[in-house]
């Protein structure tokens, strides 16, 4: 088509902008309003300036990944018309104990300027940040269009926090509080929701443990009829399941509470009774202390299930038969390894929608046998179209991954945790290098990728030499030498998040991502071979990077025990504890 | 069941069965600076460890693996001791009371109740305590215990295997690297050979899972040792008690009888009581003695009910009781103060 007649102005013609025809800018806001992607309007705006003026005064929604990595100001000058942000803090490995506690990552200094710049702000999305009860406080009391909270493992308040937020959010319509830690004063904050207030469509509570009065809960089911997704926390039986259900038939997600206790029959029937009006229902989860007692009561919305999530649920194989061969349209399932191999046939029978997969395991440090090799492979003959695993298991063999390759080729998550460090394949005692070569080699779409058992160089280089695709990256307890990690740096070149702990990588390898670094959203290293020297070259070079060390508390001072590396346009940390130290 | 700590102290002093325990842990450990260092239980003196009889440390290891069990929790996040009253034999019990043996989580891991996560905050330690031991622990309530208090159900036949757990979990490879703060060591060979070691995150569960998790398997070996549907076991804790029981409070039909079988139950936590009195011999102590004991001035039964209020036990009729009784404890007298009146306000009021 001739650029002319179509009346676009390419950038960076030269065109004499007096004779060509822009796009009036109504006609870009109308069409920039219907992209939604982040990625997609961060490409728009990279067109021409026109582009991204107006790209940026019709954005709604923002996504901060790193916290750190820009800061409110910025943001906020760039976007003025935000509703919605998400915002995620620490590193990731936080949520496994190894940063320290007042690390960072609190919102209230977002708060504190959003206040000023989105005070019609409705949603706020946020991923291991410190969140206080003064900034639950803050939250509610400052923004009175506020509609959305939703938290994940944050961490810093209690449900004082969540009784400010029912008590002063006039239009709340989601809540949802997930794994956290939160400090569960009880208190009985749900009935702190107004009499009036009826515009809650998601609530969460499945992880809080206090009894909430169930009167309250009751009320507030019963007055929002656009309730659409509603999970309750442990404290509630199946009675009182039952009652909520008969309010809300039309909910969509469902987490139970505790299936302890026993019910009359009477009871029973009027529970299956309840479940089975629930005709939207797709996704059930929490599933606390089920057993096959009462697990039958939902079995009539099995089978318009598409996730499930039993993974509070310590079930066993034949339990998770009788819930899966009546759920056949199942897309994603979470699990215990309490249902073992047998339960994983079962899986693979069942379930041939199946794309995601989720085995954790019931005691982390158990010897028991959990889930195996077997297992695995079982799941990968009947689901071929998994393309997301997260596999916590005892023992592996690379032959078992290789042939789950095959059978699966369409892997865009495979995170496989063999959870004796540096465990080799328990059949030919070799290392598992193979397996994660495999995976790299056939899944081309290979994004995220989590290694784990013994691991030699070798699979690094693999991973160099295939993974192209590769975005998230996490070892640990792997490689010999620096040339494992250097092999992914040179290698990977869509690398965004690379986490490594317990590795033989010094500093010859944190410098080989220097050309990495500026695209890659973060880098973490713990307990590797790096020394401050290595941080220091690494900041010299690289100026709008963050070189963090987290000091430790007596350790040689010229090792660098954890490091963590980010892009920023906010310079260093102003807000840092005295133990992080900017290089 | 052999009474466990009471018994190693002999001369009255609270603070040497506690002690010995320490200081036998610290024969496990190789390095046992952390662990003596910290003083979440507000123990006056850890440094008075290495002071301590060493004969203590015989007796500790002749008793029974739950000793072990209780030593493995000092000083453990959550875990809320009372200062320990040097004079009373039951000063050292108390502060091995019902409180958990496995505490739960550390304050940020937020299962905590209220009063827990008051406690830990202010003794607030470096960031690898909180971390490992952290990590050890294995949650331990089932479903229908409130969260003010924490506590492991340690029944008879499961104890050597959840020692074993404990003493695996505690603990850890060492470490080529200072990790921050961590100095976990190999257990040495007298735990059990299947000991695992334990590093810091590892593996990547996050701890609320690995908390909900532990609790779960725990519930689930309840719900299968039911012998019917017509059980209802509740959870008998006792000041001083290093552990709690269970009893199935439809298996009797009156008072009477839950206070005999209490009593048979609880008897060996008296013992060490009986013998600061100055009583001749633990052999001689009698039923009567106990129910002096229980009914007198120095302890009283009372247990939770459906509101989380904590009331008297006998006020309400058999079947009220056990339709409102969520847990039992046996406490105090002197903690009971003013229980008394609350329960007959109560049972007015419903009446």
């Amino acid at each position: 088509m001739d650029p002319a007649a179509t009346g676009v102005t390419v950038a960076g013609t030269g065109a004499d902008p007096a004779k060509t025809t822009m796009f009036p800018e109504e006609f870009l806001k109308r069409t920039f309003s219907l992209i939604n992607s982040d990625k997609d309007r961060n490409s728009v705006s990279l067109v021409c300036k026109d582009w991204y003026n107006v790209e940026r005064m019709s954005r709604r929604h923002v996504s901060i990944r790193n916290c750190y990595s820009v800061s409110p100001e910025i943001v906020t000058a760039r976007f003025p018309a935000i509703r919605s942000v998400t915002l995620k803090g620490k590193p990731r490995f936080s949520d496994f104990n190894l940063v320290p506690d007042d690390w960072g990552a609190d919102v209230q200094p977002w708060l504190n300027v959003f206040a000023t710049a989105y005070p019609f702000l409705e949603e706020l999305r946020l991923k291991r940040m410190a969140v206080s009860d003064e900034s639950l406080e803050f939250l509610a009391l400052n923004f009175d269009d506020f509609k959305a909270l939703s938290m994940l493992s944050c961490e810093g308040f209690s449900t004082l926090g969540l009784e400010a937020i029912a008590t002063h959010c006039k239009n709340l319509t989601e809540l949802d509080i997930q794994e956290n830690g939160i400090d569960d004063l009880g208190g009985d904050w749900l009935s702190y929701f107004p009499e009036n207030l009826t515009s809650l469509e998601v609530l969460n509570f499945s992880t809080l443990t206090s009894e909430v009065s169930f009167d309250a809960l009751e009320s507030l089911v019963s007055r929002c009829k656009s309730l659409r997704v509603l999970k309750v926390n442990r404290k509630i039986n199946l009675e009182q399941l039952g009652k909520l259900l008969v309010l809300a038939p039309q909910l969509i997600e469902l987490g139970t509470g505790t299936f302890l206790e026993e019910l009359v029959s009477g009871s029973v029937n009027g529970l299956e009774n309840a479940f089975s009006k629930c005709g939207n229902l797709v996704t059930l989860s929490s599933f606390w202390d089920a057993t096959l007692l009462h697990l039958p009561v939902v079995y009539p919305v099995c089978g318009n299930l598409t996730f499930l999530n039993l993974s509070y649920a310590n079930i066993g194989p034949d339990e998770l038969e009788q819930i899966l061969s009546r759920s056949k349209r199942l897309v994603r399932l979470w699990v215990v390894d309490t249902v073992g191999d047998k339960g994983l046939e079962a899986v693979g029978s069942h379930c041939p929608l199946l794309e995601e997969l989720r085995v954790f395991p019931v005691d982390p440090f158990d010897q028991q046998l959990g889930v195996t090799d077997s297992g695995l492979v079982a799941v990968s003959k009947g689901c071929p179209k998994l393309h997301y695993i997260l596999y916590f298991c005892q023992r592996m063999t690379n032959a078992a991954v290789i042939t789950v390759a095959q059978n699966c080729p369409n892997f865009t998550h495979f995170r496989l945790c063999i959870m004796n460090p540096s465990e080799p394949d328990y059949l030919t005692n070799e290392p598992m290098d193979e397996a994660f070569g495999a995976i790299v080699k056939t899944c081309t779409k290979l994004q995220r990728l989590s290694v784990s058992g013994l691991l030699t160089d070798l699979a690094f280089e693999y991973i160099g030499r295939y993974a192209k695709n590769l975005e998230t990256l996490s070892v640990a307890f792997a490689g010999d030498s620096d040339l494992g990690m250097e092999y992914v740096m040179r290698g990977c070149p869509k690398l965004k998040r690379v986490e490594i702990r317990d590795c033989p990588f010094g500093d010859s390898a944190l410098l080989s991502g220097l050309t990495q670094y500026e695209s890659m959203r973060s880098l973490w290293m713990s307990d590797c071979n790096v020394t401050m020297d290595g941080c220091k070259k690494l900041a010299e070079e690289m100026s709008w990077l963050n070189v963090e060390v987290i000091k430790d508390e007596g350790g040689d001072d010229r090792l660098a025990n954890k490091v963590y590396v980010y892009r920023t346009v906010a310079g260093p940390r102003k807000d840092a504890p005295p133990f992080v130290v900017t290089l | 069941m052999s009474p466990p700590l009471l018994d190693v102290e002999g001369d009255g002093q609270g603070n040497v069965s506690l002690m010995t325990s320490v200081s036998s842990m610290e024969s496990i450990f190789q390095k046992n600076a952390g662990l003596t260092e910290r003083n979440y239980l507000g123990l006056s003196d850890c440094s008075s460890v290495d002071s301590s009889a060493v004969s203590g440390i015989s007796d500790v290891k002749r008793n029974n693996l739950n000793l072990k069990a209780t030593e493995l929790r000092l000083g453990l996040p959550g875990s809320q001791s009372p200062e320990r009253d040097p004079d009373a034999d039951l000063a050292s019990s108390e502060s091995l009371d019902e409180k958990p043996l496995f505490p739960l989580l550390p304050s940020k891991d937020g299962i905590c109740s209220g009063s827990q996560k008051i406690f830990v905050s202010g003794n607030k330690r470096g960031f690898s305590d909180t971390i490992d031991e952290g990590k050890w622990m294995f949650g331990s309530s089932g479903t229908d215990s409130d969260t003010s208090n924490v506590n492991v159900k340690i029944s008879p036949g499961v104890q050597p295997a959840m020692i074993k757990d404990a003493t695996s979990k505690v603990a850890s490879q060492e470490k080529t690297h200072a990790t921050f703060g961590t100095n976990l060591n190999k257990v040495n060979a007298s735990n059990p050979p299947a000991a695992k070691a334990q590093v810091v995150g590892w593996p990547p569960v996050r701890s609320f899972r690995k908390n909900i998790l532990a609790t779960n398997s725990k519930t689930n070996d309840e719900v299968d040792g039911k012998p019917g549907p017509g059980a209802l076991f509740v959870k008998v804790s006792m000041d001083g008690a290093p552990y709690l029981r269970k009893v199935d409070l439809r298996s009797y039909t009156t008072y009477q009888q839950l206070s005999s079988a209490l009593e048979k139950m609880f008897s060996c936590f008296t013992l060490g009581q009986c013998g600061s009195q100055g009583a001749p011999g633990r052999e001689s102590l009698s039923e009567s003695k106990l129910r002096d004991l229980l009914h007198g001035s120095e302890y009283v039964l009372t247990y939770e009910d459906k509101d989380g209020d904590w009331m008297l036990v006998g006020d309400v009729p058999w079947d009220m009781f056990i339709g409102s009784c969520k847990r039992l404890k046996i406490m105090k007298g002197s903690d009971a103060i003013g229980l008394a009146p609350r329960a007959m306000e109560k049972s007015k009021n419903r009446s």
